[in-house]
């Protein structure tokens, strides 16, 4: 790493990267994300309040991680590819047609692009589902940790995760999963946000630094 | 029925004093000369059946098939010019094939015939090229949706069925088609003319909606009506054409196996008979 000599503030000539911490997770009925709030340029965090859980639509939601501008320029594209798509059709979009079309432009432009999206939601045909669509691939999986934060809490999420866990469970996952990343990851930090979506809507919520569970801390 | 469009019908992009587009109107008469096509849905499928007229004895059996396949889970029952038919059945299998590649998922079939009957449609509307001189029918199966069942003709218009008929016999073979949905089913004895114990006569009335029938079942009786409507006189040979998608196939749209054919063909031809046989007792 190389000494700063430069009189210049980092996020003048640094990419604008969500450094982040995002996590979904399914349960029977719906699904649960969560991300971090922090957005770096290098060194300097340029807003500590940023919500990474994008709406795709009604009950679809996506997460952003990687380049922040790639990420939110995905999110409004699929945003709008959906709502086209759901009036064609004329019902609701499948999860799966959702993480297709990020995959699509993820894949075509791998090169190009540095973002990842999990895509999650709910439908009436599968319920609960969330995707995975790192580099252009398409899985979809229980749950899914992404961003630089993701590193620090693979062990923790792998031990303590359990089949068919409710609602409350999951979303208390979630926020553990979320606070020990941000406490040892420089890119997250700041809030957490939580989205749950199941039959009924898409429920926000934001839970501030303070208010978050702690764990091992000098 | 014929009316003269009489310099009005040059061309799709004119329309005629009491509004209508003739050569439109003239493609919709090309389906009616080819013969018949139907397509029933019923509780767990949809069956197709098409009287496939063979003109000639040198032609090989199975060839000018009239069902097409488009993506895995759709049949698609064509009547009219075959030509035209093959090339819409190649719009529809790329339709198909485009939103499988953008959404990840099988293609709701109203929203494809929606998609192939805008593209019909197009064609009415320039006078550089003419209407498409064909109907179809689509047909799907999907564990969550059900059966489906569309038609589209010539004029661009797609419309959803539980049971549709194209091409010269459609008329007939729609009443056929209306009587399988209620069919009664006598009891054995009365059908015998015996009187029970008491004098009693006990009459048993099942109906049985088209709705709740199987594919085996249906396959049967689309065979026995294609048998009906077909012009002995008129027309020589046929080839019954068979498929169906649904429960039994596991979604996956194919034509009907041998056995299963020759089962319906053996019932249709023996119906026939049966109904001949009460017209002369009742001379």
């Amino acid at each position: 790493k190389m000494l700063d000599d430069s009189l210049e503030p980092g996020w003048l000539s640094e990419e604008v990267k969500t450094g982040t911490t995002i996590i979904a997770i399914e349960f029977d009925g719906g699904v649960v994300l969560g991300s971090d709030s922090r957005v770096s340029a290098g060194e300097t965090v340029v807003n500590r309040v940023m919500n990474k859980l994008s709406l795709l639509h009604d009950k679809i939601y996506c997460a952003l991680s990687g380049s922040a501008a790639d990420a939110q320029t995905i999110a409004e594209m699929v945003n709008y590819q959906l709502d086209v798509h759901s009036i064609e059709v004329g019902e609701d979009p499948q999860v799966r047609s959702a993480a297709t079309l990020v995959k699509n432009i993820s894949y075509k432009y791998k090169e190009e692009l540095s973002a990842h999206l999990i895509v999650a939601g709910w439908d009436k045909r599968g319920g609960g589902q969330v995707y995975v669509t790192l580099n252009g691939l398409l899985s979809r999986q229980p749950f899914a940790v992404g961003g630089s934060g993701s590193s620090y809490v693979y062990g923790f999420v792998d031990a303590e995760y359990r089949k068919a866990m409710s609602k409350e469970d999951c979303q208390q996952f979630v926020v553990n999963t979320l606070s020990l990343a941000m406490s040892r990851d420089g890119s997250s930090g700041g809030v957490a946000y939580l989205v749950t979506i199941d039959e009924k809507g898409a429920e926000e919520k934001c839970i501030l630094g303070n208010e978050l569970p702690t764990f091992y801390d000098q | 029925m014929s009316s003269i469009g009489t310099g009005y019908d040059l061309s799709a992009s004119t329309f005629s004093p009491d509004g209508r587009v003739f050569q439109v109107e003239y493609a919709m008469k090309a389906v009616e000369n080819s013969s018949t096509a139907i397509g029933i849905r019923c509780k767990d499928g949809v069956v197709f059946g098409v009287e496939k007229l063979v003109l000639s004895k040198l032609y090989e059996q199975g060839s000018n098939k009239r069902i097409f396949n488009v993506d895995r889970h759709v049949g698609m029952a064509v009547a009219g010019l075959l030509a035209d038919a093959r090339s819409l059945s190649e719009v529809a299998r790329e339709e198909a094939s485009n939103f499988r590649s953008n959404y990840g998922h099988n293609i709701p079939l109203k929203h494809l015939s929606e998609r192939v009957a805008m593209y019909v449609h197009a064609y009415t509307l320039y006078s550089a090229v003419r209407p498409f001189g064909c109907s179809f029918i689509l047909g799907s199966y999907d564990q969550d949706d059900g059966p489906q069942l569309y038609m589209v003709d010539p004029s661009g218009i797609s419309y959803g069925y539980w049971g549709c008929a194209i091409g010269k016999a459609k008329q007939a073979a729609k009443t056929e088609i209306e009587k399988l949905q209620v069919r009664i089913l006598l009891e054995p004895s009365l059908r015998q003319g015996k009187i029970l114990l008491n004098c009693l006569i006990c009459v048993c009335y099942c109906y049985q909606q088209m709705k709740d029938m199987t594919c085996r079942e249906l396959v049967k009786e689309v065979a026995k009506i294609i048998y009906i409507v077909h012009d002995e006189v008129k027309d020589k040979s046929f080839e019954l054409e068979l498929s169906w998608v649904g429960e039994v196939t596991n979604g996956k749209h194919e034509l009907v196996p041998k056995d299963v054919r020759e089962e319906a063909e053996k019932y249709a031809k023996d119906s026939l008979e049966e109904e001949d046989d009460s017209d002369e007792d009742n001379m």
